[in-house]
């Protein structure tokens, strides 16, 4: 039988040269027309929006540093930031995959909805939070107010949390292999099952970790905030 | 939204390419501040018998040359000017006190920008691109500066309301955020005598501060205090003719990245305004983290 896949085309932007408009443009509108499924990105100098709201099945590769919102809402595309990234990383992203090898800003992989999110170095503040069905595993520790008023989805974190941790937690659960600063609001260790540790063998294997999921506590919503106390006086 | 920029050289042949290395930082903050812009760079420090002031005449026509005339014949002493259009550096051997008392009785439409041994400050309303030219930034050589790219939010845009704001002498401080308490920090230092130029958040920080370091403080123990007492979201710059410190609130919404290398400690909003830094692959990359004090001393 004939070889009936397209032959994959690599196309390469340099960001001195190129405009952000032009490659965005490129990965919105000619990529897949083109047939070219692999996109390299060189000196993205800290560039806000790059591969933001793709919607095909490509392969970018950033090489450096980027600012807000790399590949956010992110449908598809396998995203890899060789370098850090600025605040809102994969920003309510909705399938797909995005890879940081370095650090994250704030509010990584806020609300998204789906796909996976890996961060390789630490996340900054409100990693997760609102979020809505993605996994995001982070290889080191995460900033405070980290996966607050989560409703969906998982979190691996194998380094260390800061405080409030799960902060009015939804369905999402969160596992941590380090020392968590404190816990917001309505969050608590839970027990960690075969399902858990299953899920988060899974998790770590797909971000290239080896660590023992055992060695991860699960945190996840006590629900004590699903209804409305009155005697509560709003103290949880 | 505010751009801060914040440049410390290590090595003393940097010195000379301190204003050359910053203009790409503060230009690249553009979009983060393009109302007004302003610097405070900390040369080498006039001798002990002298202070200088950093004064501004804005949109006002001043003769530079006749007020330093009129202050060696009123006052007496030796007073040299640096001119640069609107900006002058006055070096005097007067009580700087003193001088800015009768500039302000003499020449009201001639703003103090800052006094000091070390520090020069520049601050003027438009894009950020506009004012470099204007002030001649490339040009500034020195130990370290800060600057800043305003978007203002919460009060006018006036050059006056412009960053950095300063108090008492080679103290500087510039923010990105904003505060909400700036008023009830101001009624505590007002029965001071401490007083205040402008109805700016920033302006009630930098008073804070300077007071506490006035008051015997060291720099990190003021900053500390500062926690209790300023609500509200900041990352603050802040420049002594020492030393270089940068903190951020514990919710840290306000963007930092500091590189540092074996050359040089340099500080922005964003990494843009560091990518075009010398050595830059090499320098070690991080972001602040909330409600820690990191300092650089020259």
């Amino acid at each position: 039988m004939a070889n009936l896949m397209p032959v994959s085309k690599t196309r390469e932007f340099d960001l001195t040269r190129d405009s952000l408009r032009d490659l965005n443009l490129f990965l919105h509108r000619r990529a897949a027309a083109e047939g070219v499924s692999r996109i390299r990105v060189q000196n993205p100098d800290g560039a806000h929006s790059i591969a933001c709201g793709l919607d095909a099945d490509l392969d970018v590769q950033i090489h450096g540093h980027v600012g807000y919102y790399v590949a956010g809402m992110n449908k598809h595309a396998s995203v890899t930031v060789y370098g850090n990234a600025g605040p809102g990383a994969a920003e309510n992203m909705m399938s797909g995959r995005v890879h940081v090898k370095g650090f994250a800003s704030m509010g990584a992989g806020a609300s998204a909805h789906g796909g996976l999110l890996i961060i390789d170095g630490d996340a900054s503040l409100r990693c997760g939070i609102s979020l809505k069905g993605a996994d995001i595993v982070v290889g080191g520790s995460v900033g405070s107010f980290s996966a607050f008023m989560a409703q969906a989805g998982r979190m691996v974190i194998c380094g260390d949390a800061g405080d409030a941790l799960g902060d009015s937690l939804y369905e999402a659960v969160i596992y941590v292999r380090g020392a968590v600063r404190s816990l917001g609001a309505d969050a608590r260790v839970e027990a960690m099952t075969d399902l858990d540790c299953a899920a988060v063998s899974s998790l770590l294997a797909a971000a290239g970790h080896s660590h023992d999921p055992k060695e991860f506590k699960r945190i996840a919503s006590a629900k004590n905030l699903y209804h409305w106390h009155a005697d509560a006086d709003q103290e949880y | 939204m505010c751009g801060i920029v914040g440049l410390l050289v290590k090595k003393a042949e940097l010195r000379d390419q301190l204003g050359a290395m910053m203009v790409p930082m503060l230009v690249g903050m553009t979009e983060r501040g393009p109302d007004s812009a302003g610097l405070a760079v900390y040369t080498a420090p006039v001798t002990e018998r002298q202070c200088k002031l950093s004064l501004y005449s804005g949109e006002h026509a001043v003769d530079f040359r006749r007020l330093a005339e009129d202050l060696r014949t009123e006052l007496g002493g030796v007073h040299e000017l640096d001119v640069q259009g609107n900006h002058a550096v006055l070096v005097t051997e007067s009580d700087p006190g003193q001088v800015s008392e009768w500039i302000l009785g003499r020449v009201p439409e001639v703003a103090v920008l800052s006094v000091g041994r070390a520090i020069d400050l520049y601050k003027d309303v438009g894009a950020p691109a506009d004012i470099a030219r204007r002030y001649r930034f490339d040009a500034l050589k020195g130990t370290h500066l800060v600057a800043h790219t305003r978007m203002a939010t919460e009060s006018a845009v006036t050059p006056a309301h412009a960053h950095p704001f300063t108090a008492g002498r080679d103290f500087c401080l510039v923010h990105n955020g904003s505060l909400s308490n700036p008023h009830l920090v101001r009624k505590h230092l007002e029965p001071l005598g401490i007083e205040f130029e402008t109805d700016n958040d920033t302006e009630a920080a930098c008073r804070f501060f300077e007071w506490r370091l006035r008051e015997g403080d060291a720099l990190e123990t003021a900053v500390e205090r500062g926690f209790s007492v300023l609500d509200g979201f900041y990352t603050f710059l802040m420049g002594t003719d020492q030393e270089l410190l940068i903190v951020r609130d514990a919710f840290a919404c306000k963007p930092a990245v500091v590189a540092e290398s074996d050359g040089y400690v340099a500080i922005a909003s964003e990494f843009r305004s560091l990518a075009h830094l010398p050595d830059i692959a090499h320098a070690s990359l991080f972001e602040p983290k909330p409600e820690e004090i990191y300092t650089w001393r020259i």
